[in-house]
C-alpha cells in the first residue's frame, strides 16, 4: 500500500488550460475540483489493473449480480406457479410469502452487495478536502440586502399610507376565517346531541324495559349462569350487539352466596340497594379509564382486570378501582327478571359509562 | 442531396452541449459531482430512515389499490375459512383480502409494516447519534427541530396506518386514542365528537384516517424530509475531528462516483433486508385478532414499539383524578397527564434542547466538528437519562407480558415501573457522567505515558512494571513528550500503532496473513511503519 503513487503534486494556482488536447482527463478533473475549492489530497487505486486481485473482485461483483438475476427469476417462478391460495392445514401455500420474501430479499441484497463491492473495493480511494464557506455574508452584503428589503417597504408606502395597511389586514382576516370555516363547520359535531354521552342501549324505550341478551341475541334466564360465572351481555334492541352501541356491553356476574352478601352491603352503602337481582350483579364492561373492555374476571378475588392498562376493579365493593390508573368505579346496571323469566335492565345506567371527560357531572 | 454521416460516438457530447445551451447546467452539475462528503458509519443511520421511507411509499401505493377505507358492514366471504360468514367492516374485509386473496399482497403488507417500524427505529437511533455527538449545535438547530418533528409526524403516520385494518387490536388502540382525546379539559368531548363524527366509533373514522395516512401525513413527511436533506446539503455534513480536519473544511470523498455508489448499494441492502423481514417474519397477523368489537380484547394487547412508551406511561400513572367543584363539577381524568401532557413536554424539550444548551454554555460559535460523547459528560449523561426514561416506559408498556412470562406479580411490575421511572434516570445520569470522566482520564493517560505493551519488566529492586510505548518521540523530562488531546480516538493497542501489525481482518477466517510477530518480546519494533505514522486517525480512515 503506497501513499505516494498518483499523488497529485500541489501545483501553484496557475489555471490549467483544459482545452489543451495534451492535458489528461484526470488533470481536468483536478482542475474542476480546484475550481470548487476542493483539493484531492490523496488518490490511490485499490487494485492494479490486470492484477489477480482485480480479476477476483470483478468475479465477486459479477457473481453478486448474477445471484440477483437468479433470485429474481426464482421470485417470478414462485410468484406465478407456487400454490398461493389459503388452505386449511399446513399446505404449500404457507410457504408462499416466505419464499417470495427470501427470493426478493436475496435479489435486492445481491444488487446491494454487488454495488457496494464495486464502489468500495474496485474504485480508487480518495481523500478530498473542500472548504465549507459557511461564514456569514459580509457586513456590506447584509446591509445591501436589508436596505433593499426596507426600500421595498418604502416603495409600498405603507408607512405613509396607513389606511392601506389597516384595510388590507381588515380585509384579509375574514378571508382567513373563510378558509377555516368549511373545515371547522363541516367537522364540528355537538357531543351531547340526544344526550348520547350519558345514555346507553339499556335506556328503556317507550316504557319497555330492555332485555339483557347474549352475543347471538338470545335473552338470558338466571339459571343460564352458574355461581361464580359471568357472561357478557348486550341490550336486547336492534343493533344492540354491535359497535353502534360500543358503550353498552355489560358483564353479568352470578356471585357466590358470601360474595353476594358483601356486594349487597356495598350496594346499600352507595344507595344502590336494589341494583342486584338475587346473587346477580351487572357492571359496565367499558373501562372508566380508557374505554377498553375490562374483561379478565378473577373468580377467587372477585377482581375485574382491564388488559389494556391493568386497572383492577373490586366487584364486591361496587366495582371500585383498587389498582392501576382508573380513578372511577365501573357503573352498575340495575337489573331484575321480567314476568317471562328473562333478565331486563330496570333502567339505564345511573352513572356515566366509559372513559372520563371534562363535563361529566 | 448529400447524406450526412451519423456519428453515434458524438451523440452524448452533442446532447450534453444542447442541454447546456438551453439550461446552463454544466457549472452547477460540476459542483454537484464534486461535492465532498465526510464518511463514517454513524452517518448512515439517517439514510436507513430515508430508504425505509422510500420502501414505505412504494409498498403503500400498492396497498391503496386493494384497500377499501369504509366501515360499511359486510359479511366476509374470502378464502380464509375460519372467518367466513363473520360480519365485519369493509376495511377489515379488504385487509383480509390483501392478506389472502391478492397474490403477493401479504408480503407487501408485511413489508409496509416492517419498514414503518424500521423507519421509526432508524429515526430514533439517528437522533441519538446527532444528540450524543453534538451535531445539532449551531448552525444546525433548524435541522434538529425538523428531525424531532419528523419523529412525531412519523408517529402519527404509524398510528393512523395501523388503525386502518379495523381489526380487534387496532380498534382497541383507536378506542384508547378516543379516550385520550376525551380526557383533554374543556374541549375533549367536542374534539372527539368532531373527529369521530359522534360517539366512538361512529362510521367515518377509518375514511378520515385513510386520507390522513395516504395523503396529508405523507405529504408533510415528504416536505419535511426534503427540507431536512436540503439543509444537510446546504450546510454540509458535520465531520469527526482528525488529521487535516478543521471547522472550516470537509474531508471525505467527492459525491461521485464512489460515495453515490455506496449510497445506492446501501439502499438496495436496506430494501433487501426489509424484503427478507416482510417475507420471513410475520407481523400484525390481523386474521387472528378478528374484527373490532367493542367488548372483545385479549391480554398482551400492545401497540407498535414506538407507541409503547405512551402505553407504559398510562399504565404507571397513579389514579389521580382532579375534581373541580364548580357548578355540576368538572373532571380532569388521570389519563390526561401521561398521554397529552407528557408528550407535550417531550416535544417541547426536544425542540428547545439546542437552544437550552447553547444558552447554558453561552456558546454562539459555529460547530462543524463532532464531539465524542465522553468529552461532553453533562450532555451524554442527560442523554442517557432520557434513554433510560424512555426504556422504563417502553418496558412498562409490556409489563403484563413480562409479568406473565417471568411469573412476576403484575402489580409488582407496575410498582417497579413507577419507582424505576423516578430512580433509574438520575442513576443513569450519575453512572454515565462517571464513565465519561473515566474514559477521558484514560485517554489523557495514554497520551502522557503511552500504550500498554503487555511486556512486564522486573526492576533491579524487584518491582514489576509494565513497559509503555510512548506515542511521541521523547523530548520531555522523562524521555517522552505529552501529546495534546485532539478530540479523536487515541490508539490504545499496539497494533493501532503498527507495532504489532494490523488487527487480523476477516469474519470466520483471516482474510490476510497475520503480520509476523516481533522477533523477541524483549525487543518490540518501536519504530512505527511509515504509512501508519499519523496518530489519531482510525486505520480505516487512511
Amino acid at each position: 500500500m503506497s501513499t505516494h503513487t498518483e499523488h497529485p503534486a500541489p501545483q501553484g494556482r496557475q489555471p490549467l488550460d483544459v482545452l489543451d488536447p495534451r492535458v489528461s482527463r484526470f488533470d481536468i478533473v483536478l482542475e474542476g475540483a480546484r475550481r470548487d475549492d476542493i483539493e484531492i489530497v490523496h488518490y490511490e487505486p485499490q487494485v492494479v489493473p490486470g492484477s489477480k486481485a482485480e480479476r477476483r473482485l470483478t468475479r465477486t461483483v459479477a457473481s453478486f449480480f448474477l445471484l440477483t438475476g437468479l433470485a429474481a427469476t426464482a421470485f417470478l417462478v414462485i410468484y406465478i406457479w407456487w400454490p398461493w391460495q389459503w388452505e386449511p392445514g399446513r399446505g404449500g401455500d404457507k410457504y408462499y410469502t416466505p419464499l417470495l420474501g427470501l427470493t426478493l430479499g436475496v435479489a435486492l441484497l445481491g444488487i446491494g452487495f454487488g454495488i457496494l463491492t464495486w464502489g468500495k473495493k474496485l474504485l480508487p480511494k480518495e481523500v478530498s478536502i473542500q472548504d465549507r464557506h459557511d461564514q456569514p455574508g459580509a457586513p456590506e452584503d447584509r446591509k445591501i440586502t436589508g436596505e433593499t428589503m426596507l426600500y421595498l417597504a418604502d416603495e409600498m408606502g405603507v408607512r405613509r399610507r396607513p389606511l392601506l395597511g389597516v384595510s388590507l389586514v381588515a380585509g384579509l382576516l375574514p378571508v382567513g376565517a373563510v378558509a377555516a370555516a368549511p373545515l371547522v363547520g363541516g367537522l364540528i359535531s355537538q357531543p351531547h346531541k340526544n344526550n348520547q354521552m350519558f345514555t346507553t342501549g339499556f335506556a328503556p324505550a317507550d316504557g319497555h324495559k330492555v332485555r339483557l341478551v347474549r352475543e347471538d341475541g338470545r335473552p338470558i334466564r338466571p339459571a343460564d349462569i352458574s355461581a361464580g360465572g359471568q357472561l357478557t351481555v348486550f341490550p336486547g334492541i336492534e343493533h344492540g350487539v354491535s359497535n353502534r352501541h360500543a358503550d353498552s356491553p355489560t358483564l353479568l356476574i352470578h356471585l357466590r352466596e358470601s360474595d353476594a352478601v358483601a356486594s349487597r352491603e356495598a350496594n346499600a352503602r352507595v344507595g344502590h340497594g336494589d341494583y342486584m337481582w338475587g346473587n346477580y350483579a351487572a357492571f359496565s364492561k367499558i373501562c372508566t379509564h380508557a374505554g377498553c373492555p375490562a374483561s379478565l374476571y378473577e373468580q377467587q378475588t372477585n377482581r375485574l382486570l382491564c388488559p389494556c392498562h391493568q386497572s383492577q376493579f373490586l366487584i364486591t365493593d361496587n366495582a371500585r378501582p383498587v389498582f392501576g390508573p382508573a380513578s372511577r368505579r365501573l357503573p352498575q346496571l340495575p337489573i331484575e327478571v321480567d314476568e317471562e323469566g328473562f333478565f331486563v335492565a330496570k333502567s339505564d345506567y345511573t352513572e356515566t359509562v366509559g372513559p372520563d371527560f371534562w363535563e361529566r357531572p | 442531396m448529400k447524406r450526412r454521416k451519423f456519428d453515434v460516438a458524438a451523440v452524448p457530447a452533442k446532447t450534453a452541449g444542447a442541454v447546456d445551451d438551453r439550461f446552463q447546467v454544466a457549472t452547477p452539475l460540476r459542483k454537484l459531482l464534486n461535492k465532498v462528503f465526510p464518511d463514517h458509519w454513524s452517518f448512515l443511520l439517517g439514510e436507513i430512515a430515508l430508504f425505509s421511507f422510500v420502501v414505505l411509499l412504494l409498498t403503500g401505493v400498492f396497498l391503496t389499490f386493494f384497500f377499501e377505507p369504509a366501515m360499511t358492514e359486510v359479511v366476509y366471504n374470502g378464502s380464509y375459512a375460519p372467518l367466513r360468514g363473520t360480519p365485519m367492516s369493509a376495511a377489515y374485509a379488504s385487509s383480509l383480502d390483501i392478506s389472502f386473496d391478492v397474490r403477493g399482497g401479504l408480503i407487501m403488507r408485511q413489508m409496509h409494516h416492517w419498514s414503518a417500524l424500521l423507519f421509526m427505529a432508524s429515526i430514533v437511533v439517528h437522533m441519538l447519534r446527532v444528540f450524543f455527538t453534538g451535531a445539532f449545535r449551531k448552525p444546525r438547530e433548524t435541522n434538529w427541530i425538523i428531525g424531532s418533528l419528523l419523529f412525531w409526524v412519523g408517529f402519527l403516520a404509524g398510528f393512523t396506518g395501523y388503525s386502518l385494518p379495523d381489526d380487534g387490536l387496532s380498534g382497541t388502540g383507536l378506542r384508547i386514542a378516543s379516550a385520550i382525546m376525551l380526557s383533554i379539559p374543556v374541549i375533549g368531548s367536542w374534539l372527539t365528537s368532531s373527529i369521530f363524527d359522534g360517539e366512538f366509533p361512529g362510521t367515518i373514522i377509518i375514511s378520515r384516517f385513510y386520507i390522513a395516512h395516504v395523503l396529508l401525513i405523507p405529504g408533510l413527511l415528504v416536505a419535511l424530509i426534503s427540507v431536512h436533506l436540503g439543509l444537510v446539503f446546504k450546510q454540509k455534513h458535520t465531520q469527526w475531528p482528525g488529521p487535516g480536519r478543521t471547522n472550516e473544511n470537509v474531508v471525505g470523498e467527492r459525491m461521485f462516483p464512489r460515495y453515490a455508489l455506496k449510497q445506492g448499494g446501501f439502499f438496495m441492502v436496506v430494501f433487501g433486508v426489509i424484503a427478507l423481514m416482510g417475507g420471513l417474519f410475520q407481523i400484525n397477523p390481523i386474521w387472528y385478532f378478528g374484527p373490532y368489537e367493542a367488548w372483545v380484547v385479549s391480554a398482551a394487547s400492545q401497540p407498535d414499539w414506538y407507541v409503547m412508551f405512551l402505553d407504559g406511561s398510562t399504565r404507571l400513572m397513579p389514579a389521580w383524578e382532579i375534581h373541580i367543584p364548580i357548578g355540576d363539577g368538572y373532571v380532569i381524568p388521570p389519563l390526561f397527564w401521561p398521554t397529552v401532557v407528557l408528550p407535550g413536554i417531550l416535544v417541547g424539550i426536544s425542540l428547545l434542547y439546542p437552544f437550552l444548551e447553547a444558552r447554558h454554555l453561552k456558546d454562539r460559535k459555529h460547530h462543524n466538528l463532532l464531539q465524542r460523547p465522553r468529552d461532553v459528560p453533562a450532555r451524554t449523561a442527560a442523554g442517557a437519562m432520557a434513554v433510560t426514561f424512555f426504556v422504563v416506559l417502553t418496558l412498562s408498556g409490556a409489563n403484563d407480558v413480562i409479568a406473565d412470562k417471568f411469573l412476576i406479580s403484575l402489580n409488582a411490575m407496575t410498582w417497579a415501573g413507577r419507582i424505576g421511572l423516578l430512580i433509574l434516570p438520575p442513576l443513569a445520569y450519575y453512572v454515565t457522567y462517571r464513565l465519561c470522566l473515566g474514559l477521558q482520564q484514560h485517554d489523557r493517560e495514554v497520551l502522557a505515558h503511552g500504550v500498554e505493551t503487555g511486556i512486564i519488566r522486573r526492576l533491579p529492586d524487584g518491582r514489576f512494571v509494565e513497559v509503555h510505548q510512548p506515542l511521541a518521540s521523547g523530548d520531555g523530562h522523562d524521555g517522552h513528550a505529552e501529546l495534546d488531546y485532539v478530540g479523536w480516538v487515541v490508539p490504545k493497542k499496539m497494533n493501532r500503532l503498527g507495532a504489532l501489525g494490523p488487527a487480523i481482518r476477516g469474519f470466520f477466517y483471516p482474510m490476510e496473513r497475520p503480520a509476523e510477530a516481533p522477533v523477541s518480546p524483549g525487543h518490540p519494533p518501536v519504530e512505527p511503519r511509515a504509512e501508519r505514522e499519523e496518530i489519531g486517525s482510525g486505520e480505516s480512515r487512511r
